[in-house]
């Protein structure tokens, strides 16, 4: 039994037939072969798979496809391009905010709506803001700092520097 | 002080270049194990035991096969009609991929089943019925040593109890002649408990066997592809799939720490229904499949004692391991060292006399004893004479660094002997120790302490100074499943004077695309910018044991230095034929050769290499590639120095780490930047076990927190801001001096940690708490003590 929901991802419009079961995460990535969106776990907690709803972040593991139907999704392809990067996306480069990569799209998209509502924020608001993003090869130091130079590029202020304290 | 010899623009070592391979990631654009999808994919998923021991009565998969899309349903019986149903561990014990008769722990992997889909697969896992006949499982290590205990390894001819190994090391008699006459001698009883290395991606495969051919292609997640091939061809070799037939790609790898050396059986499954089925079989695990049976790290009940002069020199240490193997030995240790490195516990102090033993035992728990981030065993070690270095100034009346000053290894004794058998390389303790008492303000923070205590605040300052051991290793000791712990590396130049290099390595998020760039520009001269690094094809990078236990740069990257090099002499004989000199007139500076005097004329990298395919000299062989096969004459010893503050509250215990400066040394350093991400991601994961992480079973053998809901992976809230530093003590056996770091802060932090809280609490007399440290159980510490009630 499926149902034809209609969503919009990254400005593209899509009907598809989905089992009412289906993840939002899975219709994503494998319906939609975006596979820039992960999944890490099955309990809500990691983040990897955060997309934008409507504008609001949200784990994508965590919703139904069907729950979906009608809304507008952001995925991290559809977050800059190869020419212009998204502060956040040149952010993370600039800062060392990654390693192996896999938590990056969720936190980047996680970032932007809390920019989006926080132009200017704290060191620990960002840090309790990516609380549901679990990376487990930063340490997060690096991750604070670029969502720090996003902030600063996205206000339109001078970026911090991106040279290592390493004293 | 980085010095660079090298430009920006060609991005040797020392710069803090961006990292290449983070283009891709940032735009979505990775390709992890799950991103592939190859037509007529098949999807496995795993019914799995929810006893720790029992023996299987029956398997029952007709309600499964009925379910439209289900493919089939795999038990270790079909697996035994092949032969495929045991496999050896790489620490030559022996798995069952699936049992036929026994199951040994709790969510071990019962049957598989196959479908069209995902979702298919799982509701087939669901409808298989499984008859168990539970029995007492084994899950405490000590009883499994009883005389009555039941055997469990019954698989194993003629083994009639659950001890696995015996190791030993160091001079027992001397050691306790040194402890019967010493003036001071402290003993603490440690558990360094089961942890998991949760990196975020799990571990997954996708098999894909072409019958027309008889090739298998297998995509999975794993930090050796070489030697998986070999165990590939191991395991399945009697069925015609030889190793040339056989080709491991292991694509952008979302984490691996550890976790993903190993063999687990969902790759052998997929690769048999692939084998049988001749479709590509996908099989992807989850979260708490990962946490529940994957290999663990860790696991150690460590008795550490030091002896010393009432003056504080240390005289001797004594350590006694029991360690819980779980189900089978699955540690990826190199073969003639089951413990690992642990014989480093002697630490960076100047003493002769050690003695340490360990034995292992089997339990009903998922096999393991994989490393979490951490050169093997050497986290264990560095957490035993930590905190008895520390135990040892409390008892001296010692402030702990001016004890560890007093103690350290002098930089002019390198290289050192240690008592366990080490030559350690080199290093100045001494230098690391003082700088991180000057950045943290060290003696500011004691008086300020001393302050607190008067009010009745708890506030700690703990130390950590450890010399780490990794590279591993030398061809003389070093090998897994006999294969020599080498590594390697391929180097072609282009025409146009851009390169390619491969290795026998496998980045999991270090940054190799990038830094051994920077050691190849560094030697050739080529822009890094123009140096692409593949790895974890095995088609085509040359062999190699992968990367775990901080080896890459000590083993692959002197490869790359030295394969550049055996370039560059070839480089100096074109050069000297194009301007018409001989060698020895020749000077090299990165990137081009001049002639002695007269800098003008001079033919850059580029032009050599373009001449070894258009003009290259009479009798030589065109072309301009070189391979080296690094064998490394000693392994390497990084160190760092810790300092983590900590203030608790009286009320509700609350932990709150204020500060946390660690300088570390690892030589010489290829890219700051990414040194730096190392250290801070090292720290958090030393930080994980310190104060949150703990795999914990009840006496059944069941797990009780194998979710992420109650396994606690630190978030950016829990994780302080970590202050890094360095100090340079290059390597003198390294073609370009580097030791290696990935790992150093995730084994140096969890005693600095560790005993800042227990220097905290012992003005109430407590000396030693278990790791994870949590509220409760200082609580429950100081409940005991009397200092507080129920
Ligand atoms: S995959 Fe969605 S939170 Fe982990
Ligand atoms: S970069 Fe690897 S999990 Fe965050």
């Amino acid at each position: 039994m499926t149902r034809d929901i209609t969503v919009t991802i990254n400005g593209e419009q899509h009907t598809v037939a989905v089992e009412p079961r289906l993840l939002l995460v899975h219709l994503i990535r494998e319906k939609l072969n975006l596979t820039g969106t992960h999944i890490g776990c099955d309990t809500s907690s990691c983040g990897a798979c955060t997309v934008l709803i409507n504008g609001k972040s949200a784990k994508s593991c965590t919703i139904l496809a069907v729950q979906a139907d009608g809304a507008s999704i952001t995925t991290i392809e559809g977050v800059g391009t190869p020419e212009a990067l998204h502060p956040l996306q040149e952010g993370f480069r600039e800062c060392h905010g990654l390693h192996c990569g896999f938590c990056t799209p969720g936190m980047i998209m996680r970032a932007m709506e809390l920019l989006e509502k926080n132009p200017n924020p704290t060191e620990e608001e960002i840090r309790w803001g990516i609380a549901g993003n679990l990376c487990r090869c930063t340490g997060y130091n690096n991750i604070v700092k670029a969502i720090q130079y996003a902030a600063a590029k996205l206000r339109g202020e001078e970026t911090p520097s991106t040279e290592p304290e390493f004293v | 002080m980085i010095t660079c010899k090298t430009s920006r623009e060609i991005g040797g070592m020392g710069h803090p270049i961006k990292r290449k391979e983070d283009i891709r990631f940032i735009q979505g654009k990775g390709r992890y194990v799950d991103d592939i999808k190859l037509p007529g994919m098949l999807h496995m998923d795993i019914v799995r035991s929810p006893y720790a021991y029992a023996r299987i009565k029956h398997i029952d998969a007709s309600e499964a096969l009925k379910i439209p899309g289900v493919v089939a349903v795999v038990t270790g019986k079909d697996l035994e009609k092949y032969n495929l149903h045991w496999m050896p561990t790489l620490m030559s014990d022996t798995q069952m991929v699936l049992p036929t008769d026994t199951v040994m722990y709790q969510a071990q992997e019962v049957a598989a089943v196959i479908a069209t889909d995902r979702y298919t697969a799982r509701d087939a896992k669901e409808a298989v019925r499984v008859e168990y006949e539970p029995m007492k499982p084994v899950v405490d290590p000590y009883k499994a040593l009883e005389p009555d205990a039941p055997v469990l390894r019954t698989d194993k001819e003629g083994k009639t109890d659950n001890h696995i190994w015996h190791w030993e090391v160091g001079d027992r008699e001397k050691t306790e002649a040194v402890f019967r006459s010493a003036d001071v001698v402290v003993k603490e009883h440690m558990h360094i408990p089961r942890i998991h290395v949760v990196s975020i991606e799990t571990c997954g495969c996708v098999a894909d066997y072409d019958k027309v051919n008889n090739h298998l292609t297998m995509y999975m997640t794993t930090q050796a592809p070489h030697a998986i091939r070999t165990v590939i061809a191991l395991v399945a070799g009697h069925l015609g799939l030889t190793e040339e037939k056989i080709r491991v790609i292991s694509p952008d790898i979302g984490g691996g720490f550890g976790g993903k050396v190993p063999v687990y059986p969902g790759y052998v499954i997929a690769i048999a229904v692939s084998f049988l089925t001749g479709k590509p079989v996908k099989w992807i695990e989850d979260r708490s499949e990962n946490l529940q049976a994957d290999s663990f790290a860790r696991d150690y009940h460590i008795t550490a004692e030091m002896a010393a002069t009432r003056e504080g020199k240390i005289l001797a240490t004594r350590f006694k391991v029991l360690a819980d193997h779980g189900y089978t030995d699955a540690a990826a240790n190199p073969s003639k060292f089951p413990t690992g490195l642990f014989s480093i516990g002697t630490g960076s102090y100047d003493y002769d006399t050690a003695f340490m033993e360990a034995d292992a035992v089997y339990t009903n728990k998922p096999p393991g004893g994989v490393a979490y981030r951490c050169s093997f065993r050497v986290t264990e070690a560095v957490h035993a004479i930590e905190r008895l270095t520390d135990s040892m100034a409390r008892a001296l009346g010692m402030d702990p660094a001016e004890f560890r000053m007093k103690n350290f290894i002098k930089k002019e004794d390198f290289p050192w002997k240690s008592p366990t058998g080490w030559t350690y390389d080199s290093g100045d303790y001494h230098a690391g120790l003082k700088k991180a008492m000057e950045v943290i303000g060290y003696d500011d923070l004691r008086r300020e302490q001393a302050e607190k205590r008067k009010k009745g605040e708890l506030m700690g300052i703990g130390i950590s100074t450890f010399t780490e051991i990794v590279g591993a290793g030398p061809s003389r000791d070093f090998d897994i499943l006999g294969i020599k712990m080498f590594d390697s590396c391929e180097i072609r130049v282009h025409p146009t004077g851009k390169a390619i290099a491969r290795f026998g390595t496998k980045s999991q998020g270090q940054g190799h695309e990038t830094t051994y760039a920077q050691i190849i520009a560094e030697e050739l001269g080529i822009p890094a910018e123009h140096i692409q690094v593949e790895e974890g094809d095995t088609d085509t990078a040359p062999y190699g044991l992968g990367t775990y236990a901080s080896r890459s740069t000590p083993t692959a990257g002197a490869a790359a230095a030295v394969a550049a090099r055996k370039l560059r002499d070839k480089a100096r004989k074109i050069a000297a034929y194009l301007l018409e000199v001989s060698e020895e007139d020749l000077e090299w500076e990165p990137g081009k050769f001049y002639v002695k005097g007269a800098p003008e004329k001079a033919k850059t990298i580029q032009d050599i290499v373009f001449a070894a395919y258009t003009n290259h000299p009479p009798g030589m062989e065109a072309g301009f590639e070189a391979t080296h096969y690094y064998d490394p004459p000693n392994l390497t010893f990084p160190s760092g120095a810790y300092i983590c503050v900590v203030d608790i509250d009286k009320e509700t215990f609350e932990i709150k780490i204020r500060r946390f400066v660690a300088i570390d040394d690892c030589g010489n350093i290829i890219n700051p930047m990414v040194v730096q991400g190392q250290v801070h991601g090292g720290l958090t994961q030393g930080l994980a076990p310190a104060m949150y992480e703990e795999l914990i079973y009840d006496e059944d053998g069941n797990i009780l927190n194998g979710t992420l809901m109650d396994y606690l992976v630190p978030t950016a809230v829990e994780s302080p801001r970590w202050e890094t530093g360095h100090t340079i003590t290059p390597s003198p056996h390294h073609p370009i001096g580097a030791k290696g770091v990935g790992e150093s802060p995730t084994v140096g932090a969890p005693p600095a940690i560790a005993n800042a809280i227990v220097d905290a609490l012992s003005v109430y007399g407590i000396t030693h708490l278990d790791i994870p440290i949590t509220p409760y159980k200082i609580y429950e510490a100081l409940k005991a003590k009397g200092v507080i009630e129920d």
